[in-house]
């Protein structure tokens, strides 16, 4: 079956956020890595507050979704828009401070071999910002809690867990208090138990820092816990959109060929 | 055609890294613990190195310059010409390779890996400069230790030719060390250095940079996972020890042709 260019909604009258305010907007996107097209006319928008899942299957273009958000990648044709801004227009020291708003939480963490884990978490307030050192310290230690590592400031990244390293990522996406959160897989390598520690830490954030989330993701448990709302990426495009409810019930033939029920 | 292509585009990111860390030479204060910390680990932990190869290439010098003057009567020149030939040619160059082999493939590696693991990916999305975090402090430390290295290879150097000069070559400690030390007297108060010195650690600042740029560039645009880290420090060394001879010899046409 054919993608959509438009996600299908399950219900295209009603408001998909808290705020109706499209706070990331796809429109009409394209990427092409040589031959192989990544997306494909693809456009959908997550509302201010709301936290959006996008699954699909491997290739089948989130990741590249992901950086085209955060200015890392530039769209072959359509528009990257965030707060109505086009993110490929932008100029290098507007994206740079249009950055500064978002936190992007890596799979493998990302996190500065060299430096402990305090100091990775201080690094964009120490590089960005002329906050005293008590204040960074402060904040610092104030998202390691929030992320339930308190003790962990002076672990160096090779002596920590892959759990750890998520955590500490999402700390150091959270130091800047920012008002949009990207996800790279945050489940990926981990096991059920620490992942369903993340996904908690994920749900909490958005529901008390009430910022608007993007998460990339192939578990169910993970969409299950965190989404608002699911977008399923089928060939570069947006299959569907819609709340997890009526995603996981979708008899949509591609849907249930993904999660393996079109066989009895 | 595409290994031209591939040369000039690897030449050009290599003069605009060139460019990006000479405008940010204003944060060298700023960055001044980064730098330090780079100069111990780039240049001081290769100390033992340069010291144990700058005393054999002054042994090789001594022993081959010296059978061949023997043969003539001269061999109580072999002082002068060891010194001569440390402080112009051999200190800077072996000090270059060394380094090139030593501090610019640690360099081409760490950047490497950072990029293959997403770390100069999370800099950019934070807004970090990595010219100024990364780049400037290696450059830098590389800038300032490899005359600074080039010295002592040039001193130990000179003490193994003397080495082999009065244990082999029949001339004495003494009458070597005062022809070296005349070679390299200041001709007038010790800030007239004789020109030999002066082109020699010229020599070595700019290999330091050319090593330091080139490794960074390498590093920083590597690519698929450990073996895009392999190939990265590969082209770091290689690419190094190649510019440096290019650059030995420019230098040379330039200073001794005045």
């Amino acid at each position: 079956m054919a993608p959509l260019n438009q996600a299908e909604t399950t219900d295209q009258s009603a408001p998909t956020g808290q705020g109706d305010e499209a706070v990331i907007c796809f429109d009409q996107v394209s990427k092409s890595f040589g031959d192989q097209q990544v997306l494909r006319d693809l456009s959908f928008d997550v509302t201010s507050g709301r936290t959006l899942a996008i699954m699909g299957p491997s290739g089948s273009g989130k990741s590249v979704t992901l950086r085209h958000i955060i200015g890392l990648m530039k769209p072959d044709s359509g528009r990257v828009l965030i707060e109505g801004q086009e993110v490929a227009a932008l100029s290098s020291k507007e994206i740079a401070k249009l950055r500064i708003r978002m936190g992007y939480v890596f799979q493998e963490g990302a996190l500065i071999n060299w430096l402990n884990v305090g100091e990775n978490v201080a690094l964009p307030l120490r590089e960005n910002s002329d906050l005293p050192d008590s204040e960074i310290s402060d904040r610092v230690q104030e998202k390691l809690e929030m992320v339930k590592v308190p003790d962990a400031w002076n672990k160096m990244p090779a002596e920590i867990s892959g759990g750890m390293k998520k955590r500490i990522g999402i700390a150091r996406a959270l130091i800047t208090e920012p008002e949009i959160i990207l996800y790279d897989e945050p489940n990926a390598g981990l096991d059920p138990e620490i992942a369903r520690a993340i996904n908690q830490i994920i749900r909490e954030l958005g529901e008390t820092l009430d910022v608007t989330s993007i998460v990339v993701e192939h578990r169910i448990e993970c969409i299950k816990a965190v989404a608002d709302e699911v977008l399923f990426l089928h060939e570069g495009g947006a299959l569907i959109q819609t709340d997890p409810a009526s995603f996981f019930a979708s008899e949509h033939p591609r849907l249930k060929r993904f999660f393996g029920t079109d066989t009895p | 055609m595409s290994i031209a292509a591939n040369f000039l585009r690897g030449l050009g990111y290599r003069v605009e890294l060139l460019i990006a860390t000479l405008l940010r030479l204003g944060s060298i204060v700023e960055r001044r613990v980064l730098i330090a910390n780079q100069m111990v680990s780039l240049g001081l932990h290769m100390t033992h190195v340069v010291l144990f190869v700058g005393l054999f290439m002054g042994m090789i010098v001594s022993l081959q310059t010296g059978i061949e003057l023997a043969r003539i009567g001269q061999q109580d020149q072999i002082g002068l010409i060891v010194a001569i030939s440390m402080a112009r040619e051999m200190g800077p160059f072996i000090t270059a390779t060394i380094l090139a082999a030593t501090s610019g493939s640690s360099i081409a590696a760490e950047l490497g890996t950072m990029s293959v693991s997403d770390e100069l990916a999370a800099l950019e999305v934070m807004s970090i400069d990595k010219f100024k975090l990364l780049v400037l402090p290696r450059v830098v430390s590389l800038a300032v230790m490899c005359p600074l290295l080039t010295i002592l290879c040039d001193t130990i150097g000179i003490v193994g030719g003397g080495l082999v000069a009065s244990t082999q070559l029949n001339v004495g400690w003494q009458l070597y060390s005062e022809t070296a030390i005349d070679a390299l007297r200041p001709v007038n108060g010790w800030f007239s250095l004789p020109f030999d010195i002066y082109s020699g650690l010229l020599k070595s600042f700019i290999f330091g940079i050319i090593i330091s740029v080139i490794s960074c560039s390498e590093g920083l645009r590597a690519r698929g996972g450990a073996l895009g880290v392999g190939m990265a420090t590969r082209s770091a060394v290689r690419d190094s020890i190649i510019y440096v001879i290019i650059a030995n010899y420019m230098i040379s046409q330039m200073l001794y042709e005045l």
